[in-house]
Parts: C-alpha cells; structure tokens; sequence
C-alpha cells in the first residue's frame, strides 16, 4: 500500500462481533506496518477494552446547545412552549415553580424559543456533550471518545474523532487507518463511514443478520464505499450462512472469510486480549481471522 | 403499564427478551393483549420474529420549509435563526437542506413576509397490525437518511394510547444510550436492561444506567442473557448498584440455533412461558414498590 487506507468495520445489527475482529485486524495489521485505530461507536466505544490504551491526552466535546430559561423576568406567557416542537418545554410546576423551564435531554438547540420569547429572558448555551481522547496501544496510536449519555451529535463526534485519526496517520506515515464503526444505519454510521476506502461487513447467520445486512449494505452503496462480508458465528446455522453467501454472489460482494463460533473469543475479551493475540486462541478462530486479514488486504490495494 | 426493553451493547437480546415477553402475556387470557413496539427503526427486527400481519402503514418524516418565491425578499432572516445551516440566502436564491433540517419550525416563525410554509420530508415508514393477539407496530427508516428521533416519536404518537391501564406496552429500543435511545425510554414505567456477563456487556450496561436511572430517573431491572458465559463483573456491578437481576437466561447452542431461524424462545422452548411471565410479575412489583 503506497497511500493510507481507510477500513471501517460495520455491520448494521449490533453484537455480530465488530470489536472483537477490528482487535484482530488491528494486532495482525501492525505486525506488517505502522496503522492508526479509531473508535467510532461513541455512544459504547469497547475498542479500548481489548487495547488496554494509555491516554496521551483528553479534549472536550462541546455539542449542540440547548435553550436556558432565566427564572427571573419569565412571565410564563407560554410562548415557548408553544412553538417548541420537540416537547423540550414545560410549564411551572405550581405552587414551587413560577417559570417555565426546558428539559436539556429533550432541547433539540434549534433556538425557536429563544427568538420568540417577549421577555427575552431565554438565552442559548453550548453543552458540554462528551471528550475525546488519544491514546498509546501497542498496535498504534488509538482515537477514541466518550459522548455522555442521552446526548445528540454522535455523528458530529465520529467525524472528529476520525478526523483526528487521519490527520496522525498522515503525519506518520501510516498505511491504514482502521476504523471500528456503531451498529445501525443511522448518522454516525454515516460519520464513521464517510471516506473510507472500504467496508467490512461482520455479519452473523440469523434471520436478523440476513435481514440487517441487506440494509446496512444498500447504506454503504448509498454512499458508494466498496463493501466487503465475512460471516461470524458461520458453523451457528450453516444454511444461514450459505444463504449470506449466495446473497453476496447475487450482489457481487465478495465473502471474505466465515469465522466458526467459539468461546475461546469471549475468553478473550475477558482477558482484554484481542483473540489473535491470546495465547489459548491457537486454532479455527484464528486461522479464520488471519486469513480474513490476507483477503482484506489484498482489497485494500 | 410501559416497559422499555434496552441494552447499550447490541446483540445482547433485547428483541429476544422483548418478543418473548410479549407472546407469554398473550397467551394470558387474563389481561389484555400485549402491545409491541419495535423502535430499533434502523434495523427493526421482531417483525421476524413475530410475523405479524400489518393492517396499516403511512410514511413519516418531518417538516421541512418551502419558500414562495413570490413572497421571498431575500431578507436573510430564516438562514440568520437557522442553527442547523439547514436554510441558506444566495443571491435571488433560498436552498433548503432537508438532511440538515430538524423540522423546528423556527425559520417560519421568523420569516417576516411569510413566505415560508411547511412540507412533509419522507424519512421512513410506520406500521401497525396484528401477531396474533399481540398487537404490533414497527418504524422503518429510509437508508440513506441520518435521523432516527422523529420516526420513534410519530410511532409512540400514533400507538400508545394516552393511558395504557394495565395492559403491557413493550417498546423494543435501538443500540446504543444516544438520542433515539432516549426517546425510547422517555414515558417508560420501567426500563429492562439486557446485558450479557462480559466486559463489553457490563461496561456498556454501566452507560444505559446513567441514561435510563439517572438522567430519565426511571426505575430499571437487569436480564442477564447467555449467563455462564463471560465474567462476574455483571453480577458485582448490580449488587453494588442495588439493581435487581430479574431473569437469566442461559448460553445455550439450541436457544442461539432457534433465534438463528427465526423461531421465538416460547415456542422452541415452551417452559419459558412461565418464566416470562415470572419477569413480568417481577417488573410489576418493582414498579409498584417504586410508587409508594
């Protein structure tokens, strides 16, 4: 690889195994050259409970911002909660309360209240939405964030976090930036996929694997990133698998790979190993996983 | 009463324990049927499970502005009140950028002439019929499309009734502790966290507590799924925090192969009947104990 690529690892349904193969590639990747890692699952980042990171350093996340109402000079006209449309606003909770006050889990900040309050006693502030953190791994530099909980922008949080991973990987020399992606087909998955280079799609065989990955899929082509499968869990329903398999052929995606299922991968985890390197891991799994490397490397060229 | 089925992880088997709570208060002919709401709109799976037979659909969305131009000074003001940069001014020109609206509403408020009047922007589609005596509904988002919120709101708006009684309402919530987390839980009784007694389980259980407990101040209860596997690092979590572990369920190959197939645990093993009924039991007294 001349240039740095970018992998992301995504796979729609949440739980088919993600984190667990972005470890793997990532410690057999950095045995054949320098790679940056980024956690884009802001909401449950686990990347970092396999990598045992060191925090190198720790940076606020400032979100959207919400809408504050000042007690004092609120004449609970009502204004504002009339035009919030997101049910953010809520009259004064008589005999206590005199002011109407906003709900900051459900405030959208699209600031409609505070442009239409006579009194001109709302006032908008930025939320202090997560931090964002670079750490040291033994497979390389780790990019990496916490968004606390209930909070909106998570797509607004991958892409700096990403940002963040790409820029290190260009300054270094890096050959890949290798991109642990969240379930769903929503916004971060959007963030977190935006300029990749291409997809791997960890898909398991069950009805909902197959149903998932059929839209995670029209969301990668939606957005033209390359897209790779390869099936965990795949000796759990054999005919499953083989119809994963047959979509893939009908669709021109290639299958890279189809990992057995085994306990030896929680082992693992609960050991903060990725399965590649766990001294107890030797066999299938492995043998699964190298080989998966080899076929996505060879796509990433 | 309202029970929202949640996890932070994925694959932790919210929808089995959802789908499954459902079909065992069904087959109680002493309440009525179950309501199921499947709110995962980015990836809505019970259907697969339930098999229900849809009666109604419509398409959702949100609303997003129209400028006339006839009435359109080119003033400014709509972009200026914008905090989405949703609305943009060029020239003799308004751009509208439905993927950056949220539908406030605000660039209407303030348009001095206006000359701005609303239309629906499709983002998905919400459905409701029948399982059997379980009645269902289910969101779909459009791909390609960012924002999950307003399709799990139109589908609480359009199938939970006003007071819901007695009878179960299950809401069936996406992955993750972000917005459309939130929004699946907010109105809940009671938030039933599924969670698997590995490190990844306990530490992404840790952040639907602080959603769920301590933001949304609802009461919460734990299913620990594939028990057995994994670590005791669940198990010391709950007992420290006080949070009831309200059901387990084993790591079993047969029960893994019958959700492969699309097959509900209550029927490929008939004995869970009465154990989700037991969880059921166990949440109401929770939620009544939490009352007084």
């Amino acid at each position: 690889m001349k240039q740095m690529k970018q992998l992301v690892v995504l796979s729609g349904k949440g739980g088919t195994g993600k984190t667990t193969i972005t470890a793997a590639l990532a410690h057999l990747a950095s045995q054949e050259f320098p790679i940056v890692l980024a956690d884009a699952d802001v909401d449950a980042a686990n990347l970092e409970l396999v990598l045992n990171p060191v925090k190198q350093e720790e940076h606020d996340f400032m979100g959207g911002q919400v809408a504050i109402i000042e007690p004092e000079g609120c004449t609970a006209c009502g204004i504002c909660d009339a035009v919030c449309r997101f049910d953010a606003v809520h009259p004064p909770r008589e005999p206590f309360e005199y002011a109407y006050k906003v709900d900051p889990l459900a405030c959208e900040g699209c600031a409609a209240c505070y442009y239409q309050c006579p009194e001109q006693v709302i006032r908008m502030e930025e939320q202090h939405a997560g931090r964002w953190f670079r750490s040291d791994t033994r497979f390389g530099p780790l990019f990496h964030a916490h968004l606390f909980a209930g909070q909106e922008n998570s797509g607004k949080l991958v892409t700096l976090v990403k940002q963040q991973g790409r820029l290190q990987a260009i300054d270094t020399e890096a050959k890949l930036l290798l991109v642990d992606g969240p379930p769903g087909i929503g916004c971060p998955v959007i963030s977190a996929s935006a300029g990749a280079d291409l997809a791997l799609l960890v898909v398991e065989p069950t009805v909902s694997g197959v149903h998932d990955l059929e839209r995670i899929l029209a969301t990668t082509e939606h957005f033209g990133v390359p897209a790779l499968v390869t099936i965990n869990k795949a000796d759990l329903n054999p005919t499953r698998a083989d119809e994963i398999a047959a979509f893939c052929v009908e669709r021109e995606i290639e299958v890279v790979g189809r990992i057995p299922y085994n306990t030896v991968v929680t082992e693992a985890m609960v050991q903060g190993e990725p399965v590649t390197a766990y001294a107890n891991a030797a066999g299938p799994v492995v043998a699964a996983l190298v080989g998966l490397w080899e076929q996505v490397k060879a796509n990433l060229r | 009463m309202i029970i929202t089925v949640a996890s932070g992880k994925g694959g932790t088997g919210k929808t089995t324990v959802a789908v499954n709570l459902a079909l065992a208060l069904a087959a109680d002919s002493a309440s009525a049927g179950p309501l199921f709401l499947d709110c995962d709109v980015e990836e809505p799976n019970a259907a697969l499970f339930l098999q229900p037979v849809i009666e109604e659909s419509k398409e959702v969305g949100q609303l997003i502005p129209q400028v006339n131009p006839d009435k359109c000074t080119y003033c400014g003001r709509c972009a200026e009140v914008c905090q989405y940069h949703a609305i943009a001014v060029v020239g003799k020109k308004v751009l509208v950028f439905p993927e950056l609206c949220h539908g406030c509403g605000s660039c209407t408020l303030n348009c001095p002439t206006g000359a701005i009047s609303e239309v629906l922007d499709v983002m998905g589609t919400i459905e409701r019929g029948w399982a059997g005596p379980v009645e269902f509904a289910q969101g779909t988002m459009n791909v390609g499309e960012a924002m999950a919120v307003p399709i799990i709101k139109q589908l609480k708006q359009w199938t939970i009734p006003s007071a819901t009684g007695d009878r179960p309402v299950i809401l069936d919530a996406p992955p993750g502790t972000a917005c459309p987390v939130v929004e699946t839980m907010r109105g809940a009784d009671f938030v039933l966290l599924v969670t698997e007694p590995t490190p990844f389980g306990l530490h992404d259980l840790r952040l639907t507590v602080e959603v769920a407990r301590d933001e949304l101040e609802l009461p919460v209860g734990v299913v620990i799924n594939r028990d057995g596997v994994g670590d005791q690092g669940v198990e010391e979590y709950c007992a420290a925090e006080g949070i009831p572990i309200l059901m387990r369920i084993p790591l079993d190959r047969q029960i893994a192969e019958a959700y492969s197939e699309g097959v509900p645990l209550v029927k490929a093993q008939p004995a869970y009947r009465q154990k989700f009924r037991a969880l059921y039991e166990m949440i109401q007294r929770q939620v009544e104990g939490g009352k007084q």
